[in-house]
């Protein structure tokens, strides 16, 4: 990224930061949503992205994750947010070991066609299962306690709270995923996205950095699933299914596949957009259909991409960050 | 001669019904050309695929270091020192001349599962791709895109990558196909230089290179070889003037 850009984030980050002095609880609680949904979509962005795995079963980590903390939450009293939140990412984690140990193998629709089926599988799990409240999930009546050593930090049920350690979580995952993208493993996920056939002629086993790329993803997709299940309070299978998937998948389109600020911006658009046209009608859902055809149309690089239109990167600039386009 | 590096013995790969390499011994010693020239299909690039791990073996073994490789994959094998280049140029079009090399020369770190420090403040793997660069000629180009380069250069990119990882034994697949006469004596010269730390695996097309580097000659015809040893010995050989050089090509 550009100084340019990293100017516009701290810019960014420095406004939402700022939003619960001078905006609604109605737009500082839009505020938290968008950057759980644009934590998620980075995570997914981790795969789509950098490694060129398209997973349409996302969403079973993220739901998975609220399901953990509404499962260890206790009836009507705060669960411990430290103990919950490292339950709640350890078990996306492991479910995304157990699954990418058996999709990473495969490529292209049949990597789609795996994670897709995973996806469902963990859906009906939940949906017809008894264990979980079934087709209607289940209720978290108190969000956690973000208690340490005795000390209480913040209090999570207060909105600004909320939103402040969504911010935190958001921006620190960010700065996460940009060093991991300068890092030799994100080189080597770049070179697997472009010829994996020749990183593994170079000595590269690819599969494991595949794999651990995967549950990566699983684990900080888990992480927005378990501060999404404390912002609404309710988990139902309908968060770990297809459709989920399928809405992560287009933020990630929309805002710019491989691009480290692209899937946040994506979110941002995604409810955005929902918000404007329901604003106007019943069936909003076809003027933002009719959006994100457009974008995939006319914007390959997404709503990032417009970006490098105006600005082309120098050539030098090109050499720790050129993406595909010429492949 | 010294010691093979690399030996094949009685090597075979089936597709089906048809034998694409049957029965196939050869060796490479450090410091040694070993050329392999045949007619189109004659398995010379199946051969090479079986060498890398690219392709199983039907059948035979292949020996690297005095290890058994053949059962081994290409990330295995090229981490016991085994380094190719491809015939049809496979490299990272969307990456600098400098990422790809660098990226090659990272494969020889001990992990590459290393998530916070930058890759490039990786000093050895800097220096393997700088070292790569000024072996090809391409320092001058070490910024460029490789999806922006002629065809020439990106095949030597293809063997800047293949240096990059520091290998003892070289297999190059038609390092010269589809270059300039001006370009071939160029890569020709490259591989000059290259063959006294290096055994070196050629499989070429361009009879004046061949005879310019080979140390061995072996010549393959429908899976099989037909003649193998010191060039001048081989390209006497009736059976290979028939089969390949064709009778017309004494001169």
């Amino acid at each position: 990224m550009t100084r340019l850009q990293w100017a516009a984030v701290a810019a960014g980050l420095a406004l939402l930061a700022a939003m619960p002095w001078f905006a609604d609880k109605f737009a500082v609680q839009f505020a938290s949503k968008v950057l759980i949904f644009a934590l998620f979509a980075s995570s997914l962005n981790l795969l789509v992205g950098q490694a060129g795995l398209v997973s349409l079963g996302h969403a079973g980590f993220f739901g998975v994750a609220g399901y953990v903390l509404a499962l260890a939450s206790p009836e009507y009293d705060a669960a411990p947010l430290w103990s919950t939140l490292a339950m709640a990412v350890g078990v996306a984690a492991l479910l995304a070991l157990a699954i990418g140990a058996l999709v990473v193998r495969t490529r292209g629709v049949y990597f789609l066609m795996a994670t897709l089926a995973f996806g469902q599988m963990l859906f009906h799990l939940f949906h017809d299962g008894d264990f979980a409240g079934g087709s209607d999930g289940l209720q978290i009546f108190a969000r956690p306690a973000g208690t340490l050593f005795g000390v209480a930090l913040f209090d999570l049920e207060q909105y600004r709270h909320f939103h402040w350690v969504v911010l935190a979580a958001c921006a620190l995952v960010l700065v996460f995923l940009a060093r991991l993208r300068a890092s030799p493993f994100g080189r080597v996920l770049d070179g697997i996205r472009v010829n994996e056939h020749r990183m593994r002629a170079l000595g590269f086993a690819t599969v494991r950095y595949k794999l651990v790329a995967f549950v990566l993803a699983g684990a900080l997709a888990g992480l927005a699933g378990y501060l999404s299940a404390c912002q609404f309070g309710v988990v139902n299978p309908e968060s770990l299914g297809w459709h989920q998937s399928g809405a992560v998948l287009l933020m990630v389109i929309l805002g710019g596949m491989g691009s480290l600020t692209g899937p946040a911006l994506g979110a941002a658009v995604w409810w955005g957009m929902e918000l404007f046209f329901q604003g106007f009608t019943r069936h909003w859902q076809l003027p933002m259909g009719a959006v994100i055809v457009a974008v995939a149309l006319f914007l390959p690089d997404g709503l990032a991409g417009l970006w490098r239109r105006v600005r082309p990167p120098r050539a030098v600039a090109a050499e720790a960050s050129v993406r595909e386009g010429a492949a | 001669m010294s010691a093979a590096v690399l030996a094949a013995d009685n090597l075979a790969r089936r597709f089906g019904g048809l034998a694409a390499v049957d029965g196939v011994s050869l060796a490479v010693a450090m410091g040694e050309v070993h050329a392999v020239i045949g007619p189109n299909g004659a398995g010379k690039s199946t051969l090479v695929n079986l060498l890398s791990g690219d392709l199983a073996p039907s059948g035979g073994c292949i020996v690297l270091d005095g290890r058994d490789v053949s059962r081994l994959g290409p990330a295995r094998r090229s981490h016991l020192g085994l380094g190719r280049s491809y015939q049809k140029t496979n490299v990272f079009l969307p990456f600098t001349v400098f990422e790809n090399c660098r990226l090659a020369a990272q494969s020889r770190l001990a992990t590459s599962m290393r998530f916070l420090r930058p890759a490039s403040s990786f000093a050895q793997v800097n220096e393997a791709a700088g070292r790569a660069l000024e072996a090809t000629g391409l320092e001058p180009r070490r910024h460029a895109v490789v999806a922006t380069l002629s065809h020439g250069e990106q095949r030597h990119v293809e063997i800047a990558m293949a240096l990059a990882t520091r290998p003892r034994v070289l297999l190059l697949d038609e390092p010269l196909a589809g270059m300039g006469a001006e370009e071939s004596a160029g890569i020709v010269a490259l591989l000059r230089r290259l063959r006294p730390d290096h055994a070196i695996v050629l499989v070429e097309h361009d009879m004046d290179a061949v005879f310019a580097l080979a140390d061995t000659l072996t010549v393959m015809a429908n899976g099989r070889v037909i003649a193998s040893g010191p060039p001048a010995t081989v390209r006497e050989h009736p059976e290979v003037r028939r089969a390949y050089l064709g009778d017309e090509s004494h001169a």
